[in-house]
């Protein structure tokens, strides 16, 4: 047994007996990390306020044989704040968490790269600078991008060629063109499609004059394509309203 | 482990909540050691409740009538709602006797990642009774979390149309806590206290 020191978002809790929690954080150095948070739920804990989702904190754990136990904590940065008096951004940015748990699956292997997507999506989220559903959609894309499943956008997914790529096919990994195409794959707008690569990039210009139906056209794919790569749905994407 | 009665016994226990398999195990054999007459009482406890006890028609609160007590009680204001997650909450909130309105108890929070969503909630009955009239004030008193807070953030947005006064408890409850661990007194200065939400 031994203590260690990381920063993490928390993810989600669970109740546990009494007063405890069960803590489940995405860490920059050691990865997903599933520890016990002592007394959090009475309201005078010390801990309580820091290990909640969308917290970004600095942690003392106590490595255990099941579960670790959280034996300090600081928060970084509360990110759940404005997100908690604005209903769309909750849902999205609940959203993302599942998502970033879902992908990275394996508890305790480094995920720097999920990490500092979590952090950048929930930071750009509740500044309210752009459409909750278009940074929803920016994140889950990068973040297949990151777990390895990047959307084919710029070449068709089968033949590779630039030209004439007019289908996305979920199962075939992106855009294809005519000769490749399965049957099935949707014929998004050209629009929907500049959108995307905008969103991938982060090219906010361009994403931020997109049209309604445009996003609209672009968060079914988006949310097509994620289901797909993960065994069971995201939960909380039902809920996830347009603003 | 065990087999047949017994490990059935610590099967169901551990579905308790906040039961793990050793608290289930530690019980089951508390039971094995007990009195007859100790553990026919227990069964007729937990008969009993299933049989008496329901959910008051309109405040969704354990009610051993159609209508609950708070309900029924005509000295309570009906132009006052508190909005709580659970009826634990209820009985929280009753121990202040800050409050004399009535209550109407969701049966939890809004939670994307659990499949918890405003559906799920007690939300269209809450709508309901807003709609009949005659209610000035909304208290939402869910608890002083993430999901709590997103909850009344909804509720807030959703009745706001019916432009009657919404208001939070808040100063003074940590954030984090389960609102049945707040004390009296905090929990009464709470009510005191309690804001404005305006969405
Ligand atoms: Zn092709
Ligand atoms: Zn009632």
């Amino acid at each position: 047994m031994s203590l260690y020191r990381d920063e993490g978002v928390v993810l989600r809790t669970q109740k546990l007996g009494e007063a405890d929690r069960i803590i489940t954080l995405l860490t920059r150095r050691t990865g997903l990390v599933r520890a016990v948070g002592k007394g959090v739920r009475r309201t005078k804990s010390r801990f309580g306020a820091r290990l909640e989702p969308f917290t970004h904190v600095d942690l003392q754990l106590h490595a255990g044989r099941s579960l670790d136990v959280v034996t300090q904590a600081d928060t970084l940065r509360a990110y759940g704040e404005p997100l908690a008096t604005d209903y769309p951004r909750f849902t999205a940015g609940t959203a993302m968490l599942e998502t970033a748990e879902r992908l990275v699956a394996v508890e305790k292997e480094p995920a720097l790269r999920q990490f500092l997507l979590l952090i950048g999506g929930l930071r750009t989220l509740g500044e309210r600078d752009h459409d909750a559903r278009l940074v929803l959609d920016a994140f889950f894309l990068r973040s297949l991008s990151v777990a390895g499943y990047p959307p084919a956008l710029d070449a068709c997914a089968g033949c590779g060629r630039p030209e004439q790529r007019r289908w996305f096919s979920v199962q075939s990994g992106g855009l294809m063109c005519a000769q490749c195409r399965p049957p099935g794959a949707a014929s998004p707008a050209a629009e929907t499609v500049t959108l995307m690569i905008a969103l991938l990039r982060g090219d906010w210009e361009v994403a931020d004059a997109s049209e309604h139906r445009h996003r609209s056209e672009c968060s079914g794919l988006v949310a097509a394509y994620l289901q797909w790569h993960l065994e069971h749905s995201i939960r909380s994407l039902r809920l996830v309203e347009r603003t | 482990m065990y087999e047949g009665a017994v490990a059935n016994l610590i099967d169901e226990l551990g579905r308790l909540p906040g039961i793990g398999p050793k608290s289930a195990q530690r019980i089951a054999f508390h039971l094995l050691s007990s009195d007859s007459a100790d553990v026919q009482r227990l069964v007729g406890a937990l008969v009993e409740v299933k049989e008496r006890v329901r959910f008051c028609a309109i405040c969704g609160n354990v009610s051993e009538e159609a209508e609950c007590r708070i309900c029924r009680d005509e000295r309570r204001n009906p132009a006052v709602i508190c909005v709580v997650e659970e009826p634990k909450d209820v009985v929280a909130i009753e121990k202040t006797r800050e409050f004399r309105g009535r209550y109407h108890v969701l049966g939890g929070a809004i939670s994307p990642i659990e499949g918890v969503g405003p559906e799920e909630l007690r939300i269209r009955e809450l709508m309901a009774r807003l709609a009949d009239g005659g209610i000035t004030e909304l208290i939402i008193a869910t608890d002083p979390n993430l999901e709590g807070e997103a909850t009344a953030t909804y509720l807030a947005r959703l009745v706001k149309p019916m432009g009657l006064k919404v208001t939070r408890l808040a100063s003074g409850l940590p954030v984090g806590g389960d609102l049945e661990y707040a004390d009296e007194v905090t929990l009464g200065r709470a009510f005191e206290g309690r804001r404005l939400l305006d969405v």
